[in-house]
């Protein structure tokens, strides 16, 4: 097999995609449904942020399409007025996969969560970003089941007591971030529920890309998973532990930049700043796949650290893209011709009784 | 030269038999394609191992071709082969059970080595004892022959030996009196970047036509008269080509884009290999992670406006269900094709069977009916594909089609369609709100409000302005297909889904020779075995009428009339008797059942025997 270079343009993720007739608000993107979730979710937040981030895209609104799978998160498509499909549990991945090929004038995003996404649709999510179809997939991360009332989840971490753990879970959780940079993906980044600002910022770069963006949203379940990223959010808590990544900027964090990101070995660790030589600031770069790597690497299940913003984005032909120009460069050949097609190379005709063999 | 004798033969089957290495597909399906250019009808059966390569030898690596031509139109591949063609001595063990007394044996001698023996698991040499007096044997070292006549081109005997199968081809061609021309550009244009290997072939293909017109062994050769089938032009077609060609053909008749989401499995696996080469008719296929990937993303494609396509065998079905389910909830049009092998499980992926009969109409969670379809030949394939798609797309529903591992693989001649005489299948997406002023909802679109013939949905599809609405699998309310738990409302879609289904109008079940007291019901690939065992019972004087279900969801309007106006119903199936579970608990008639698991087709012969019981009560003439 050799590589085909289909000269391809590079174009943004958006730019097929019809553009609104005028300015649109938050409120158009509100649909007549009742939202249901429990009071305090944090899945509140983020529906306020994307109803309010959808219109800066200045895309047509019946061009958008949300798909979702099942778990508290996957109710999303019904609180937009958008098209919308609440499918099946896992599946959210491929369904949009189907949509996406074959319709590039739509805005395709997956709404799933930790469950969904990554326990019965692992395989799904995985191939979505390794394709890199042209889909912007949310993945709340609440750690725990919510809808099916507080089980662990693949995200939760080792220890954890719930329904199904009694004596505390001994599974080994995923890093999301890690595992999206394992298959591949050519945008991943990370966002909190109530950090407004940065979660637009990471979404509106997703819906951007071309290509496949995984953004990881930790999402709190006041329910089942109480202030589970509580110490990400506390200041005195999250002083020494929220790190936000910018492409081309040093990454240091904390108060006035306290605390600094270095290379240690063949990853990263955290210095105190005054510490440090300047130069020995490791300075985000978000096409640098090892890089991201290790950033996710400094997420750990204690929240010790978690890096939040765009940890990676590099740019890598989608496979709708491919697949629908292998499909035009066959159709502007020519010689659809049923007829050809159904007879082949070899007939043969009977009339009156009388065949005549094999007509070339 | 010596003067052969040519006699006519009405009708002959042949097998070709060797290792899976030895190309006996490839052997099989060039004489099928002499036959089909000449003017035969005919019937195709290939087998082969599941393994790729079994070890070289054995029983396990037995791969086999058999084929049925005649001067008439025939309905199955044959019984009984009269002329078996073996390369090795696992292909004659393995295939000599098979072969009537006074049969042709032609093998292939130089691999009858005591090696070779051993490992098919023969004590000593069956050439040179008494077992195979029975039948006319001729021992022709084809590899010998073959490496002898290609020493001069510079062939190795390695390669040589890849040649025998063509010279085996060569002396049935010769001894069918079968035109040679034809294959002899096949091959060179089969090998055009090889030259050499095109050489190759096409000399030991010689060589093998000039052994039997040369050789003395052979004192006869046979004629097969071309078949008068209706007037048509006709062509050889297998059914997964036939199957493939229905989509396209659907694709063209409704206008849309054809979307095929699969993942490889045997015996469906030609269907994708089929449909990818036909981009040009603006066919997309997707080879999926996974079962469920394949068909979500059919789904998907579906809900954007496209033909949406899924094609399997069981296992893959037993996977898609839950996705199936969704498709049956949110009422969008989908083509899930089974083409069944022998089960449960992995059970048998090369051979053949019919048990997802009740999987395909009861096999989802909850009350989810849909069509179910089922070609009975190779070339029926073609229309029932374009049928399953009219239903699909006029109903809005997901619509399975059983095909199975004979039709799959079998071929016959087809007697070609023009695409004027197709269906059209055009669809209206809907375009504008639908509420009406009468209910308070002018102005908006209610995606469940149906049309009241059909009870189909509305077709929306994203990028409609003013459309914007939500589906999904949580119970629609009606019309406005809000997320509703309300019990009246889920009573209600619950019946609203089984009458839309029941309702859709399938044309009348035909019976052939209706006036007799027994009924022979069939579906899917049984239809030949019985229509040639009726023939042969109808032949001996016996009155036996016989028809077929194309519909199995929802069944013909006549199904139950036309039980009740037979005394006996005897259903032949390859499963253990589950259309006629399903004819006794629908219409409480007592029917007869025939079942066979064997993984292969019922042969002609055997299915009369199987009947006769039934038929030779009263009305027999003594
Ligand atoms: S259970 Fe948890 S995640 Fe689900 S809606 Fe309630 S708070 Fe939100």
């Amino acid at each position: 097999m050799s590589a085909i270079d289909l000269g391809l343009p590079t174009i943004g993720g958006l730019d097929l995609i019809p553009a609104a007739d005028g300015p649109q608000k938050a409120k158009d993107f509100t649909s007549d449904q009742e939202v249901r979730w429990c009071p305090g979710c944090g899945d509140y937040a983020v529906l306020a942020a994307v109803r309010s981030f959808l219109p800066t895209l200045a895309l047509r609104r019946e061009n958008t399409v949300f798909v979702s799978g099942i778990g508290c998160s996957s109710r999303f498509p019904y609180y937009l007025d958008t098209y919308g499909f609440h499918s099946i549990h896992g599946r959210a991945p491929a369904i949009a996969t189907g949509l996406a090929v074959s319709r590039p004038d739509l805005s395709v995003f997956v709404v799933t969560g930790d469950g969904d996404a990554l326990s019965i649709g692992g395989n799904h999510l995985i191939h979505a970003l390794r394709r890199n179809v042209n889909l912007t997939i949310l993945l709340f991360n609440n750690r725990i089941y919510g809808l099916t009332k507080g089980q662990y989840s693949p995200t939760s971490e080792v220890g954890k007591v719930t329904k199904s753990t009694p004596k505390g879970s001994v599974d080994a959780p995923f890093n999301p971030v890690s595992l999206a940079l394992g298959a591949d993906a050519t945008f991943v980044g990370r966002a909190m529920d109530s950090d407004r600002k940065g979660l637009t910022t990471v979404l509106e770069a997703a819906a951007r890309h071309r290509g496949a963006s995984l953004v990881e949203i930790y999402q709190d379940c006041p329910i089942f998973n109480d202030g589970s990223f509580d110490v990400l959010r506390k200041p005195d808590k999250s002083e020494s532990r929220v790190i936000t990544v910018r492409h081309g900027e040093p990454i240091t964090f904390g108060t006035e930049g306290r605390w600094a990101v270095v290379r240690r070995g063949f990853g990263l660790g955290v210095a105190p700043t005054a510490e440090v030589a300047p130069a020995d600031v490791v300075v985000h770069d978000a096409t640098d796949h090892e890089l991201a790597f290790a950033l996710s690497r400094l997420s750990d299940q204690g929240l010790d650290h978690a890096v939040f913003g765009v940890l990676r984005q590099v740019s890598r032909p989608t496979y709708d893209d491919l697949a629908r120009e292998q499909v035009r460069t066959a159709v502007d050949a020519g010689g659809a011709d049923l007829r050809a097609l159904v007879h082949g190379t070899d007939t043969w005709t009977v009339h009156d009784g009388t065949v005549t063999a094999a007509v070339r | 030269m010596v003067q052969q004798r040519v006699e006519r033969r009405a009708r002959v089957v042949i097998r070709f038999a060797g290792d899976s290495g030895d190309g006996m597909q490839l052997t099989g399906d060039r004489f099928t394609a002499e036959a089909a250019a000449f003017g035969n009808d005919l019937a195709t059966f290939p087998s082969f191992p599941a393994e790729i390569r079994a070890p070289a030898g054995t029983l396990a690596g037995v791969s086999s071709f058999q084929l049925h031509f005649a001067d008439y139109d025939i309905l199955t591949p044959g019984d009984r082969p009269d002329v078996l063609v073996v390369m090795n001595p696992a292909a004659l063990k393995a295939n000599l059970g098979d072969l009537p007394r006074g049969a042709v044996l032609i093998v292939n001698v130089d691999e009858f080595t005591p090696r070779n023996l051993a490992k098919a698991g023969y004590a000593g040499n069956p050439l040179e004892d008494s077992s195979l007096e029975p039948y006319t044997v001729h021992q022709v070292p084809m590899a010998a022959l073959t490496a002898g006549a290609l020493e001069p081109l510079g062939v190795g005997r390695k390669d040589a030996d890849r040649s025998k199968n063509m010279f085996a081809l060569g002396l049935l061609s010769w001894m069918y009196s079968r035109p040679t021309e034809e294959t002899e550009r096949w091959l060179r244009s089969k090998f055009a970047r090889r030259p050499e290997v095109a050489e190759a072939n096409v000399v030991a293909f010689r060589t093998g036509h000039a052994y039997g017109e040369t050789t003395e062994a052979f004192a006869v050769t046979y004629e097969v008269a071309p078949a008068v089938l209706p007037d048509g032009t006709y062509r050889q077609i297998t059914g997964n080509t036939a199957l493939a060609y229905g989509i396209v053909a659907a694709g063209r008749r409704s206008g849309l884009p054809v979307f095929l989401g699969s993942y490889p499995i045997t015996p469906a696996s030609d269907i994708l290999h089929e449909l990818a080469g036909l981009k040009r008719f603006g066919v997309t296929t997707f080879q999926a992670e996974d079962e469920i990937a394949g068909v979500g993303a059919a789904i998907g494609a579906s809900y954007g406006g496209a033909l949406g396509v899924t094609t399997t065998s069981g296992p893959g079905i037993s996977l898609k269900s839950e996705a199936i389910g969704l498709a049956v909830m949110t009422e969008l049009p989908l083509l899930v094709v089974d083409v069944q092998r022998g089960g449960p499980s992995t059970g048998l992926p090369t051979k053949t069977e019919q048990a997802d009969l009740l999987q395909a109409l009861f096999g989802r969670n909850g009350e989810a009916p849909l069509p179910v379809v089922a070609p009975r030949s190779p070339s029926d394939a073609f229309d029932v594909a374009v049928e399953a798609a009219r239903l699909a797309l006029t109903y809005r529903t997901p619509v399975l089609l059983l095909s199975d591992g004979a039709i799959a693989n079998g071929s016959e001649p087809w007697r070609l369609p023009e695409e004027d005489a197709l269906p059209d299948l055009t669809v209206t997406f809907a375009t504008a709100p639908n509420g009406s002023e009468a209910d308070g909802t002018d102005g908006r679109f209610l995606p469940y409000l149906r049309d009241p013939e059909t009870l189909a949905r509305p077709w929306a599809v994203p990028g409609t302005p003013g459309l914007a609405h939500r589906i999904g699998g949580l119970e629609k309310a009606d019309k406005t297909g809000d997320i509703s738990y309300d019990p009246a409302n889920h009573e209600f879609m619950v019946r609203v889904r089984q009458a839309k289904i029941d309702g859709i109008p399938v044309p009348d079940l035909e019976v052939q020779d209706p006036d007799a007291d027994v009924l022979v019901l069939g579906w899917g690939s049984t239809y030949g075995p019985i229509g040639a065992a009726v023939r042969r019972l109808r032949a001996a004087g016996h009155l036996i009428a016989q028809a077929h279900l194309r519909h199995l969801n929802p069944f013909p309007a006549n199904t139950e009339a036309v039980l009740r106006s037979y005394r006996r119903v005897v259903v032949p199936e390859m499963n253990l008797g589950q259309l006629a579970f399903l004819l006794q608990g629908r219409f409480c008639v007592p029917v007869d059942s025939i079942t066979k698991v064997s993984g292969m087709p019922f042969g002609a012969a055997e299915l009369a025997e199987l009947l006769g019981p039934y038929v030779t009560k009263e009305e027999v003439p003594a």
